[in-house]
Order: structure tokens, then sequence, then C-alpha cells
């Protein structure tokens, strides 16, 4: 297909969205990402059974953790689509980087630069 | 084990802005169970406070350690060699934890990051019920295992009280009344007669209502 999507987008691999956990998200936030999106397989059709609804449940959780200590919890969000759907992740990953250009860099890599400076 | 909450990290981040060197302290035991103190919980909470100070353009250091446990001496002398590189620790383990290394780090502010609940089990994952009181005189023998003290919202001894209906009781739907349920243990262990026996009074004085407790063992005693 050769589809084109955001450059500025870092894939992580993991075995299933089920492994990933609330401290990957927040250390992304942490180690400078602007925005972190978990691409999980469509509802209801975890290999794993469940993978991916915890997945859910842990990005919801990672949102609300954000908007506590003062970080827009858009730059998280959940994906759902099949791996034969390559347009799609190409869609996902383009909407999701418009939706965090708009939000501006992260918050406290803007503030440690600044006091760096 | 012992159940705790994760406290709000809005309430910590109150009783911890006005530190500079903070230690995020976890404990192994219940509270990693519960999934409210260990090691996980340590990592996000402290993370999360990181990133809090970060944002508010203050340079705060935000340390993780996780004990084996809060409650014993020779874990807690662990951190002995460390804790004063820090104005103040940030304990993920359950009151007595809290407690035990405030005695022991007497000059440094000890601040509790749960809320300790109750003594019980784990019904599934992320569901957790009370089992016990710890009143200090177990009746579980003549109750089918099932332990009014801590399970009937009245505490009764000798049957139910007229709130029970349909097995359930008065002050929740969703709670089973415990009367309800030691009698149906007692029926199907073929011991209703048991049921039959009046309970004398009891001895609340093993309770808290005999004021904080202590065990001395003369035999394990050093």
């Amino acid at each position: 297909m050769r589809l084109r999507y955001p450059g500025s987008i870092r894939i992580v691999r993991v075995p299933c969205t089920g492994k990933v956990d609330i401290i990957h998200i927040l250390r992304a936030f942490e180690k400078g990402a602007d925005g972190v999106y978990v691409v999980g397989c469509m509802e209801g059709d975890c290999r794993f059974n469940r993978g991916n609804l915890r997945a859910r449940k842990r990005v919801e959780e990672a949102r609300r953790i954000l908007e506590i200590i003062g970080i827009e919890g858009d730059r998280v969000r959940m994906f759902n689509l099949s791996s034969g759907e390559g347009p799609k992740f190409a869609q996902y990953a383009v909407e999701m980087t418009e939706k965090i250009q708009g939000l501006g860099p992260n918050p406290i890599r803007a503030k440690a630069r600044r006091k760096a400076a | 084990m012992i159940v705790a909450e994760r406290k709000p990290i809005e309430e910590i981040i109150e009783e911890a802005k006005g530190f500079d060197r903070i230690l995020v302290a976890g404990c192994n035991e219940c509270v990693t169970v519960c999934e409210a103190g260990g090691k996980k919980e340590v990592g996000v909470l402290a993370s999360a406070l990181r990133m809090y100070f970060m944002n508010q353009g203050r340079e705060v250091k935000v340390d993780e350690v996780t004990l084996e446990r809060q409650c014993d001496h020779e874990y807690l002398e662990e951190i002995r060699n460390i804790i004063d590189n820090y104005d103040a620790v940030i304990s993920l383990a359950c009151g007595v934890g809290v407690q035990f290394m405030a005695e022991k780090y007497f000059h440094k502010p000890i601040l509790p990051g749960v809320n300790t609940v109750f003594m019980g089990a784990t019904e599934e994952r992320g569901v957790w019920s009370e089992r016990c009181q710890g009143c200090g005189k177990c009746i579980l023998a003549k109750t089918g295992g099932i332990c009014p003290v801590s399970r009937c919202a009245k505490r009764l001894f000798n049957g139910p009280c007229g709130g029970s209906s349909q097995g359930k009781c008065e002050i929740s739907d969703e709670l089973p009344c415990a009367w309800q349920l030691i009698v149906d243990r007692l029926k199907e262990l073929g011991r209703l007669d048991e049921y039959e026996e009046i309970m004398p009074i009891k001895d609340w004085s093993t309770d808290r209502a005999g004021g904080p407790r202590k065990v001395v063992r003369e035999d394990v005693r050093q």
C-alpha cells in the first residue's frame, strides 16, 4: 500500500495492547512525548480475549491522571482497528498528529526547556 | 490481607507540595495485592508527582522505593542510609506501615498515600470485601465459618434481625445478610442444630472497646 503517515510518530511495538500499562503512558509524557495513542485490535476480537479492553481502561486512567496534574487529557487516546486496515492506521496517525499539533507541545517539556535557557 | 485504596492524587499533592525532595515508598505485601501501594502504584504516583511539579515550574526530586514490608524493623532499616536525602516520605503502605515508619524516623514527615479500609479478601480482581474486624475472640467455629461481627451490619450474634429480606441486608440490596449465609452454610454442613444454641453475651474487651491492643508471646520473644 505504501501509505504515508506523519514522521513525528514513534511506534513502540507490544505483543498485545493489554501489555500497555498506565506507567508506560505516563513515562512517555515524562520523557517529553507530546501525545500517546494506543492502537489495538477491534473490541471483541482480542486474541487474548480482553487485552484491548484492559488497555482502554488504562488509557482512561492515564487520561484522568494527566488532567489532575495539569496536562490535557486529550493528549492520550485509544484507537481500535483490524490488522487489515492499513489506510485506517494512517488516517488515525494523521488525526492524532493534527490533534496534538492543535494542543501544542507537551507543557512540561516546554517548561523544562525554558528553564534550561 | 489489609485492604487499602489509593488516595486521590490531588490530596497527596496538597500534602506534599511544601517539600523539595520526596521519597515515595511502597510495600510489597497486602497493598501490592490490592493494587493500592505496590511497586506499580509507586511508579505511577511518583511519575505523576514529578510531572505535576515540573508543570508548576518547580524542581522537586521524587524518588521511588518499594520495601518488602513496612511493618517490620528489618525492612524499614533498608532506607536508613537514604532517608536523609529526602524532606518527606509518602508511604503507600497501610496505616500500620506509615506509623511504624514515622516511629522509626521520628524527625521525618511521613505522609500517607493510601486510605486503609479493612481486612478482607479479593473476591475478583478489582473487588475486595471485608471479612474480619479483629475482634480478638474468633467465633467462626460456631457460625459456619461466616463472621457476624464483620459481615452483619449490626454485629448480631443470635440470628438475623427483622431487616433481613430475601437473603439481603436492609442497608443494601447488594449486601448479603450474614445470618442468611450462616444458616445456609450450617444447613449444608448438617449442623443446623448449632444455630439453635443461644450465644452468650460477647466479651468485647478483646475488641477495640478495650483500647489499643497488644500481643506478647513470651515463648517466641527475644
